[in-house]
C-alpha cells in the first residue's frame, strides 16, 4: 500500500540491510519537524539531542554487526502522558509543570529495547480528556491534512506527528476512543488493544478500568509489529493479562474467507452520509474476499455514552486527587494545607478537567451514587452482554470509527455534550474491555479521511488484524 | 427550569469543596448549567429496567494478583524530591494543617 512516508517496517529493514542509517532517517524526520511543527503543534517537547544520541548508538550497533531490535532506528513519538525518566511529562496540564518522572513507563522501556528512537512527547487534551486536542493547556494541535481542522483527540498530537511524517509511528492512550478517533480523522491505523494486553505501568491514569495504550501507524503491518513490541504481560501492572500476546504479524496474509462480519442494525443518528457509504464499501470488499455479513444489534449502544461519561469522570476524580501540590508539579502557596490544595488545583487544571472532576465527584457523592455511578455500572454490564450476544453469531463487527470526518477547530469547543456524542462508536469497546482498531478506508466530506472501525471480543486481536489487513488491501 | 436532574449552585459549591477545587462564582454558574445539561441527557438511562442487572466495575476477571515479596530497588529519593514543589531534609514540606480548618 502506498503511504506518504516510509513505514516503520521499511525504515527498520533499510537500516538493517545497511542501505541507510538511523541518523540519516532521524535527520529526515527532524527536517520535517522544523518545516511544519510551527503550524501543526504536534509536540509538547521535541527531544532532538537524546534522539540523535540514540540514533548514533543504533548506527554503532549496526556497524559492529550486532543484532538489531525490531524497531531499530525507527523514529517514534510518545503521547505526553507516558512517563519518560528525566524528561518532562506534562499531560498537557499546567498542574504537572516542572515534573520529570523518576522512571520510564513499561511501554517506553519496551520501545527502547526494540531500538526505537524517541523524537518527542506529543500534545493531548489535558489528561486525555477530550476528542479534539483543543483542551491542551499549551494550545491545540492542527490536522496535518487540513490545518483548519482538528486532528481528533485525545491523542491528537500522536496522530498528527505520524500523519505529518514527524515520526514513523507513535503511541497513544485510548480510554473512550482517544487512539481510534484521531487515527480516523488523520488517515492512520490506530489500535485499542484488549484491556490488560498492554501494560499501563507508567501511563498517567485517567480512568483505570478503561485506559489502554496502543499504536498509530501508516499501515496495518506496522501496527501489528508495534503491538508485538509493546504488548504482553508486565508484572508491574496488576491488571496485566497473564497470557502471552498472540502473534499478529503472522496472520496478516490469512485473508477473511469464511469469517463472519457483524453489521449493526439500528445505526445511531448523526453519521455523515459519506461515512456510511465508506462503511458499506468496506462490507462489500470483505464479502468479495469471502467473508459473510451478519446482521447484529447492540440495543444498549445509545446508553454507552451516558455510562462512559459517568464512569470515566468518577474514576478520574479519584485518580486526579493526587495532584494536590505536595509531591510534584504546581503549588500555589497558601497559609494552610487545605486552602493550598484548592488553590493549586484551581490554578493547575483547565476547564474540561475541572468539569470532569466535578461530574465524577458528584456521581460518587452520598445521595447520588446509586442514581448515577451505580446505574452506569449496570449499563456497562448491559453493553458487555450485548456484545456477548452479537459475538455468538459473528467474529468481528464493523462500524464507522467517528460519525464525521475531522471538524473545524472551534466548532464544538464550547459545547461539551456535543463533543461527547462523537464517541458513540468507540466507547462501548472500552466499557467491555474489548479490542478495536480504526483502518483508513477512503475519504468523505471535504476530501478528509474516513476510518472504518473493526471491533472484536477480548483477545480477538488476530481476527481483528486479519480483517484490518484485508480492508487495507481493498482500499 | 428545574428538572429531576438539574444541579444547583449550592450543590456545585458542596461538590467543589469535596473535590478540593476552588471555583470562582462565574465558574460555579457555568458548571451548574453545563452539568445540569449533561445530567438531563444522562437521565435517559432512567427508562431502562436495571433492577436485575449486576454492576460491572471492571472488564477483566483478575483478582487478588499476588507475587513473591522480593526486595527490588526503590525510586531514588533525591530524584523524586527534585520534582517536589517544596522539600526539606529528605521529605516533602507542606503548609501547616492542624488548627487551620475552618
Amino acid at each position: 500500500m502506498a503511504t506518504p512516508f516510509a513505514t516503520a517496517i521499511q525504515i527498520a529493514q533499510s537500516i538493517r540491510d545497511g542501505s541507510t542509517t538511523a541518523s540519516a532517517v532521524l535527520e529526515q524526520h527532524l527536517a520535517r519537524i522544523s518545516e511544519r511543527e510551527g503550524e501543526i503543534h504536534a509536540f509538547n517537547l521535541v527531544t532532538t539531542e537524546q534522539a540523535r544520541a540514540t540514533a548514533q548508538h543504533i548506527d554503532k550497533q549496526a556497524k559492529a554487526g550486532n543484532a538489531l531490535g525490531a524497531l531499530a532506528g525507527v523514529p517514534v513519538a510518545l503521547k505526553d502522558n507516558m512517563c519518560t525518566r528525566g524528561i518532562a511529562t506534562t499531560c498537557s496540564s499546567k498542574i504537572l509543570e516542572g515534573w520529570k518522572p523518576p522512571y520510564d513507563a513499561t511501554v517506553v522501556t519496551r520501545l527502547q529495547q526494540a531500538g526505537a528512537v524517541m523524537v518527542g512527547k506529543t500534545n493531548l487534551d489535558e489528561f486525555a480528556m477530550g476528542s479534539s486536542t483543543e483542551n491542551s493547556a499549551f494550545g491545540p494541535t492542527r490536522n496535518p491534512l487540513d490545518t483548519s481542522r482538528v486532528p481528533g483527540g485525545s491523542s491528537g498530537g500522536s496522530a498528527a506527528a505520524v500523519a505529518a511524517g514527524f515520526a514513523a509511528a507513535s503511541l497513544g492512550s485510548d480510554t473512550g476512543g482517544s487512539i481510534r478517533q484521531p487515527a480516523s480523522l488523520c488517515g492512520l491505523v490506530g489500535v485499542k488493544p484488549t484491556y490488560g494486553l498492554v501494560s499501563r505501568q507508567g501511563i498517567v491514569a485517567f480512568a483505570s478500568s478503561l485506559d489502554q495504550v496502543g499504536p498509530f501507524t501508516h499501515t496495518v503491518a506496522d501496527a501489528a509489529l508495534l503491538m508485538e513490541v509493546i504488548g504482553g504481560h508486565d508484572p508491574l501492572d496488576s491488571t496485566s493479562l497473564p497470557q502471552p500476546l498472540p502473534s499478529l504479524t503472522a496472520v496478516l496474509d490469512q485473508g477473511v474467507k469464511g469469517m463472519r462480519i457483524g453489521r449493526l442494525v439500528g445505526m445511531p443518528e448523526g453519521c455523515e452520509p459519506e461515512v456510511l457509504a465508506r462503511l458499506e464499501a468496506a462490507f462489500a470488499a470483505l464479502q468479495q474476499a469471502g467473508a459473510t455479513i451478519v446482521d447484529i444489534t447492540l440495543p444498549s449502544l445509545e446508553f454507552g455514552i451516558t455510562a462512559y461519561y459517568l464512569i470515566a469522570p468518577a474514576e478520574a476524580s479519584s485518580n486526579l486527587a493526587r495532584y494536590d501540590g505536595v509531591r510534584y508539579g504546581l503549588r500555589v502557596d497558601s497559609p494552610d494545607l487545605n486552602s493550598m490544595y484548592g488553590a493549586t488545583r484551581a490554578a493547575g487544571f483547565g476547564a474540561e478537567v475541572k468539569r470532569r472532576i466535578m461530574l465524577g465527584t458528584y456521581a460518587l457523592s452520598a445521595g447520588y451514587f446509586d442514581a448515577y455511578y451505580g446505574k452506569a455500572l449496570k449499563v456497562r454490564r448491559l453493553i458487555s452482554d450485548d456484545f456477548a450476544t452479537a459475538y455468538s453469531s459473528c467474529d468481528v463487527i464493523l462500524t464507522p470509527t467517528s460519525p464525521t470526518v475531522a471538524f473545524p477547530i472551534g466548532e464544538k469547543a464550547d459545547d461539551p455534550l456535543t463533543m461527547y456524542l462523537c464517541d458513540v462508536f468507540t466507547i462501548p469497546t472500552n466499557l467491555a474491555g474489548h479490542c478495536a482498531m480504526s483502518v483508513p478506508f477512503g475519504t468523505g466530506a471535504h476530501n478528509m479521511p474516513v476510518g472504518v472501525q473493526v471491533l472484536a471480543p477480548a483477545l480477538g486481536e488476530q481476527a481483528m488484524f486479519r480483517v484490518a489487513a484485508q480492508l487495507e488491501r481493498a482500499s | 427550569m428545574a428538572t429531576p436532574h438539574s444541579i444547583s449552585i449550592e450543590t456545585v459549591a458542596k461538590v467543589a469543596n469535596l473535590a478540593r477545587l476552588n471555583l470562582t462564582p462565574q465558574e460555579m454558574a457555568t458548571m451548574a448549567e453545563q452539568l445540569s445539561g449533561m445530567l438531563e441527557h444522562f437521565g435517559g438511562i432512567d427508562k431502562l429496567d436495571l433492577s436485575a442487572v449486576v454492576p460491572m466495575a471492571q472488564a477483566v476477571p483478575l483478582k487478588n494478583v499476588l507475587r513473591e515479596d522480593v526486595v527490588m530497588p526503590s525510586l531514588d529519593r533525591d530524584e523524586v524530591l527534585a520534582s517536589a514543589p517544596d522539600a526539606h531534609d529528605g521529605r516533602f514540606r507542606v503548609p501547616p494543617s492542624a488548627g487551620q480548618e475552618s
